[in-house]
């Protein structure tokens, strides 16, 4: 009988079994045909395998990284990568992440069907990375797993909720209507940026719109995320291998292979890395997301989507070019006070320039054009930089690993629920868990009052942004 | 036949498309139309009858399908229920709900 409990305990503490029985649990709630949730629930496990074994190609060639650097620079380099940490978290914490992923997104539609926050977030992909975040900071406070579990889901939720609605304001002047809300792990700084590009709107030299400048054509292959994360990694290990010389390379990490070889190789293997970790986690979701959005439809009058990036770049294509190069050309600012300062130095991260950026430039040219997309873009490619280096204290041996999160919400969410740990402890943490809760609900209730107060008419929408913030 | 959306990553805005496109499908009463969702660059002409991709793929989309519809807002219901049923016709699929 023990034998077969600690069977049973074993098979229950894999996370891909975990990920695996939430899908089931999804497919049987949008009552799918016996085949169906079998075929998906299968597969939701064995795409989880795939994503942890992405894990593996990508540690394998970020271990060289970590030790060419140090050699050339002695100081630590770290890449922000969302697949590459999240890939290592889950080895890890794989469990309780998966189970904070799901009980996050129920506590997101509790929230959204008790407030007037009404957003469902559906990015499936960053939700998940967000997951793995808070399972790290909660389980180094060293909570019992239940209580990691139900402090770091609601912890989860708010923040699902809470992004899109301060990003909000914005997005009305976007999409022209308030029909969708923007889903996505930079969106404090997305907000940030565009209240900036608000306050520095010049009316007596007003900024044209970024969709009235003609762009070159070919700069298509930056759709491809594969390819520019190759190119940028190949890049970057290349120009590390020349700083740490070949004779350390050929000698310690190559095994004699000529050091330029070795470095575009490397370089190659982590964007492998990151390809096959997004093809795990697309199968993953493909099971998950659609029954959660199904549910909260059914749940929340008025639900309105919180959804990823790309679906503001329909709205302007051309600021999406401008917030990369902008917010690219931050990031390496931030680098370069980095290294004046001789802190950890963080590598900007090309997929979340590209990202953050173009988020952050549609949203600004929307508050005051082609100046209002270059400031907010800018303005996120230094949050972008600097957060990541705040949030390696709070988590823990993670944090030595050589990648990091990228994205400011990560940061944010770091900064608030990690330091309240590392300073107070646990008692602390769930303080702070608890008090957000009680904000969320004053902010709610403050605002529904002023708008009745108002009686509609006046812009709202920016007195929804402004009170979030200041909560 | 199978219409298929895609976008940079294949993971966020492709798929809330592909939703949104079942979500027309339905409403026109169509079935046995397969849909998928991908990374732009894994796309291949014999991935799909239709690829469905926003403005700022348009590009990227070029010569990927035989057959690639260009959406200007990837959450307009109008728009895609529109460009779908054009894409069904086009393929010769009948159309339950037609008025």
């Amino acid at each position: 009988m023990n034998g077969f409990m600690s069977v049973l305990l074993d098979i229950f503490r894999q996370p891909s079994v975990i990920v695996a029985l939430i899908s089931l649990i999804g497919l049987w709630v949008q009552h799918k045909k016996a085949t169906d949730i079998m075929q998906g629930t299968i597969r939701t496990m064995v795409g989880f395998l795939v994503l942890t074994s992405g894990t593996t190609v990508i540690s394998n060639s970020l271990a060289p990284f970590g030790d060419m650097f140090k050699h050339a620079f002695h100081v630590q380099g770290v890449v922000p990568s969302n697949e590459a940490v999240v890939g290592m978290v889950l080895v890890k914490y794989g469990s309780e992440a998966a189970l904070i992923f799901f009980f996050g997104m129920i506590v997101n539609i509790l929230l959204s069907m008790t407030s007037r926050f009404k957003y469902i977030y559906l990015s499936g992909h960053v939700a998940f990375y967000m997951a793995t975040m808070i399972a790290v900071i909660f389980e180094v406070s060293g909570l019992p797993t239940w209580g990691v579990l139900v402090w770091g889901s609601i912890a989860q939720g708010l923040i699902v909720t809470v992004s899109p609605a301060l990003v909000q304001p914005f997005m009305r002047d976007v999409t022209g209507s308030d029909e969708v809300a923007f889903g996505h792990t930079s969106g404090s700084s997305v907000a940030l940026g565009g209240l900036i590009a608000r306050l520095t709107r010049s009316k007596k030299h007003p900024s044209k719109s970024t969709e009235d400048i003609k762009f070159p054509k070919g700069l298509s292959f930056l759709r491809d995320t594969t390819v520019i994360v190759a190119l940028s990694m190949m890049l970057i290990y290349v120009v590390v291998a020349l700083c740490a010389g070949p004779t350390y390379i050929q000698a310690k990490l190559s095994n004699g292979q000529n050091f330029i070889v070795f470095a575009l190789l490397q370089g190659a293997t982590f964007s492998a890395g990151v390809f096959i970790i997004l093809a795990g986690v697309r199968v993953v979701l493909n099971e998950i997301v659609p029954a959660f959005k199904g549910i909260s439809e059914k749940l929340v009058k008025n639900a309105k989507p919180a959804l990823d990036v790309p679906v503001t770049f329909t709205f302007a294509p051309n600021a999406v070019m401008i917030g990369f190069i902008s917010c690219f050309i931050g990031a390496i600012v931030g680098m370069l006070i980095m290294i004046a300062c001789h802190t950890t130095i963080v590598i900007p991260g090309v997929v979340s320039c590209f990202m953050t950026g173009a988020a952050a430039a549609v949203i600004g040219n929307s508050q005051s054009g082609v100046r209002g997309a270059v400031i907010s873009s800018f303005v996120s490619g230094i949050a972008i930089s600097f957060i990541p280096l705040f949030l390696l204290p709070v988590l823990g041996s993670v944090g030595l690993a050589n990648v990091t999160y990228s994205g400011p919400d990560f940061g944010v969410a770091g900064l608030i629920f990690g330091y309240a740990n590392k300073f107070g402890g646990q008692v602390a943490l769930i303080v702070t868990v608890i008090l957000s809760v009680v904000l969320f609900y004053i902010a709610s209730v403050l605002l529904t009052r002023r708008e009745k107060a108002k009686k509609a008419g006046v812009d709202s929408a920016d007195a929804d942004g402004a009170a979030v913030t200041n909560a | 036949m199978k219409i298929l959306t895609a976008c940079s990553t294949g993971l966020g805005s492709s798929f809330m498309t592909q939703l949104n496109i079942e979500k027309a499908l339905k409403q026109l009463g169509v079935e046995d139309v397969e849909t998928g969702h991908m990374d732009i660059a894994s796309v291949t002409p014999r991935s799909a009858d239709v690829l469905f991709v926003g403005r700022d793929m348009a590009e990227a989309a070029q010569g990927k399908c035989d057959d690639v519809v260009v959406l200007d807002s990837l959450i307009d219901m109008n728009e895609i229920t529109a460009k779908v049923s054009d894409a069904l016709k086009r393929h010769g699929v009948a159309l339950p709900t037609q008025q």
